[in-house]
């Protein structure tokens, strides 16, 4: 990317969010991130240039398919990129004033778990065998807190009854394989929880669960997080669960942003072509079943080889010349509505 | 109990779709893993009920969804229907023979009536063979080309039909994404021209935006060849969308089949109300609007599935009679059949 963009193409601070001067600053910003992976194709970019904020409390979903970029942004935010092949190369993230990316390793580590929290995927892997999840929720509040084992475990139980474990007290001995993948989750909250971050950052939480679960799990997810006020980053390729789910919505494409809007506005009046598509695209449950849908034609792109233009040009329908040539910036449409294409804004 | 699923599922089809011949018959299908414990001398400690009593029937040119959460018996019940699971107990009748029993000889010309599109592109195909050799091996197996020259127009027949280029033949499935990997697998599904091809989770693996590409291919290849499909998915939108009657599996068992719009606008069963209810519509408006039953528990174990209605334990609507006494997929008319206290007045 970089290569001839001119700097002005730049998304100026002030329309990132269109955001006015007596508002709060946000609790998070990420600014202009960069993360680049040392490949056997060569270096590929797996983050292009992303800028975004989260304000206290708020629900920003980010929306994208496989090598998006998603869940690299999230990895990127916590410092969690595995250094080689990985590497940040450029940006901020601003988080309570601090940026993150230039921190030291204990730094850093006193953030993660503490005031940023994060929930993975699959929640089997994401847990220690070994240990009793007792031990692992109260481990965070041991360690941020300096609270005794003692008093951790106590925390463990409440906290694990606050995710509506049953039986709270007596599975606290237990380890992660006597539980099912809806109850592992919910340890995994609990433990995301223990030490009230202000983020927490949920990678695909319910992919492995599921639909009825999927939906205890997101439900309580909600409700804590407005209980204790603090933000939650969701990262899906669920355009069902952004609906439900979200405040605003960060949709990625070839690892750049190719359009955010709050949830609404995207769903009513979306502006760029690949959001359009992916509606267009995903058969709905209250839709005209039977009716063919509108696929995106061609493949998903493939972050070695984008084209030097927009990296939706291959496959989208409004395509110019302009498009395959040179790339489009991130502007400002509407009140804290961006996108990044050269098309005409939609009615 | 038996006659009664007779007379419902004859009924259900002559109303649905009148000329039509039926294709797949399943009566009473019960598929059981034995569980067995002990080193030299083992002895069968209980069984996995995996599939425990499941009939439906279907007609030439349609699709019937089968959906439903993990572990509720409905790719087992597809692998049963192609016989590469044996039946425990029940009926397969495929183009009006009985199949249930059938050994390998009998079955290898069946076999080329009925196909398999499985879920991960990238475990379904060898990596060591060219797309072409992939497509064609069931050609060759059945020995059903007469002339080299006949083969090869065959295979690219195939190629062109689902939407591959020609000059892809001969490369292998490395170099393709998922989505036309996907259409490999589809290819050799129909090289052998089968009536019936089962299709277990066939999208569930791609990528939102080649989902599309693959249901649309699913539903053109039907109305061009007359195939019929046994759809097996866990996401009831994608189900709804292909299929025209959807049967609700929940630990083993079918507890509600109806028409793809009565099944969406209108749910009879609890679960099937449960599970329409957990999955979000993409439309923030109409999420805001919608009710939001959610169950509660996860779905029991098959290994000892509760008594009484299987769903009881999580049903929001259980009366002590579910407790008790299993309810029977009972035909309402209509195309209509669930099986719940609720609905049905024993």
């Amino acid at each position: 990317m970089g290569r001839g963009r001119k700097p002005d193409a730049r998304v100026p601070d002030s329309t990132v969010g269109s955001r006015t001067s007596y508002m709060p600053a946000p609790l998070l910003q990420v600014r202009n991130l960069t993360t680049r992976f040392n490949t056997e194709r060569g270096r590929v970019t797996a983050v292009d240039d992303v800028s975004f904020d989260i304000d206290a409390g708020e629900t920003v979903a980010i929306v994208g398919e496989s090598g998006s970029g998603k869940s690299v942004t999230a990895l990127s935010i916590m410092r969690l990129i595995p250094d080689p092949p990985g590497v940040i190369e450029k940006g901020e993230v601003i988080f309570e004033g601090r940026d993150l990316i230039g921190l030291d390793d204990p730094g850093i580590r006193a953030i993660r778990g503490n005031r940023i929290a994060m929930i993975f995927q699959e929640p089997m892997s994401s847990l220690n065998p070994a240990l009793t999840v007792g031990m692992q929720v109260a481990e965070p509040v041991n360690l941020h807190r300096g609270a005794a084992w003692m008093k951790a475990l106590d925390l463990a139980k409440e906290l694990m009854g606050r995710v509506r474990i049953p039986d709270a007290a007596s599975r606290l001995a237990s380890y992660p394989h006597q539980y099912s993948g809806g109850m592992r989750q919910r340890v995994m909250i609990a433990m995301a929880l223990a030490c009230q971050p202000r983020l927490i950052i949920a990678d695909e939480p319910t992919t492995a669960l599921d639909v009825t679960v999927q939906a205890q799990i997101l439900d309580l997810l909600k409700e804590l997080t407005r209980e204790t006020g603090s933000a939650l980053l969701l990262i899906t390729h669920d355009l069902g669960i952004v609906a439900r789910y979200a405040d605003r919505v960060v949709v990625m494409y070839g690892g750049r942003i190719v359009e955010t809007a709050p949830a609404r506005q995207l769903y009513k009046h979306p502006q760029h072509p690949y959001t359009l598509g992916l509606m267009a695209s995903v058969p709905r449950l209250d839709g005209d079943a039977g009716q063919r849908l509108v696929p995106i034609e061609g493949q998903p792109p493939d972050l070695a080889r984008l084209p030097p233009g927009c990296a939706f040009s291959p496959r989208c329908r409004s395509v110019t010349d302009l498009c395959r040539s040179s790339r489009p910036p991130l502007v400002a449409v509407g009140e804290r509505h961006l996108r990044a294409c050269f098309n005409e804004i939609r009615a | 109990m038996k006659s009664e699923l007779d007379g419902a599922s004859a009924r259900l089809d002559a109303t649905e779709n009148g000329g039509q011949a039926e294709v797949l018959r399943v009566e009473d299908l019960k598929v059981h893993f034995p569980l067995r414990k002990g080193v030299v001398i083992q002895r069968q400690v209980g069984s996995i009920r995996a599939v425990d009593g499941v009939s439906f029937t279907l007609r030439a040119g349609d699709t019937l969804g089968l959906v439903g959460e993990s572990g509720c018996g409905k790719s087992t019940t597809g692998l049963a229907v192609l016989r590469m699971l044996d039946a425990t107990a029940g009926r397969i009748v495929f183009e009006g023979r009985d199949i249930t029993r059938a050994d390998s000889d009998a079955m290898r010309p069946i076999r080329r009536r009925m196909q398999m599109v499985y879920q991960d592109p990238y475990g379904s195909l060898n990596p060591r063979m060219k797309v072409r050799d992939i497509i064609g091996e069931p050609l060759e197996v059945h020995a059903v080309s007469a002339s080299v020259a006949e083969y090869r127009e065959c295979v690219e027949r195939l190629i062109e039909m689902v939407g591959l280029l020609p000059d892809m033949a001969d490369r292998y499935p490395h170099e393709f994404s998922g989505g036309q990997r996907q259409r490999i697998g589809i290819a050799r599904a129909l090289a052998l021209n089968p009536s019936l091809v089962i299709c277990d989770e066939p999208v569930s693996a791609l990528d939102v935006s080649i989902q599309a590409q693959v249901v649309n291919l699913f539903m053109s290849l039907q109305e061009r060849l007359g195939l019929t499909y046994v759809f097996i998915a866990h996401d009831l939108a994608v189900v709804r969308h292909i299929s025209d009657r959807i049967a609700v599996m929940y630990l083993g068992r079918i507890v509600e089949i109806a028409g793809r719009n009565d099944l969406y606008k209108a749910p009879l069963h609890p679960y099937t109300e449960a599970l329409l209810a957990a999955i979000p519509v993409a439309d923030p408006e109409v999420e805001a609007r919608r009710p939001r039953t959610i169950v509660k528990g996860e779905v029991p174990s098959a290994l000892k599935p509760p008594p009484g209605c299987r769903f009881h334990p999580r049903c929001p609507k259980a009366m002590d009679k579910c407790k008790m006494a299993e309810p029977v997929l009972t035909d309402l008319g209509g195309g209509r059949s669930v099986a719940c206290h609720l609905h049905v007045s024993a």
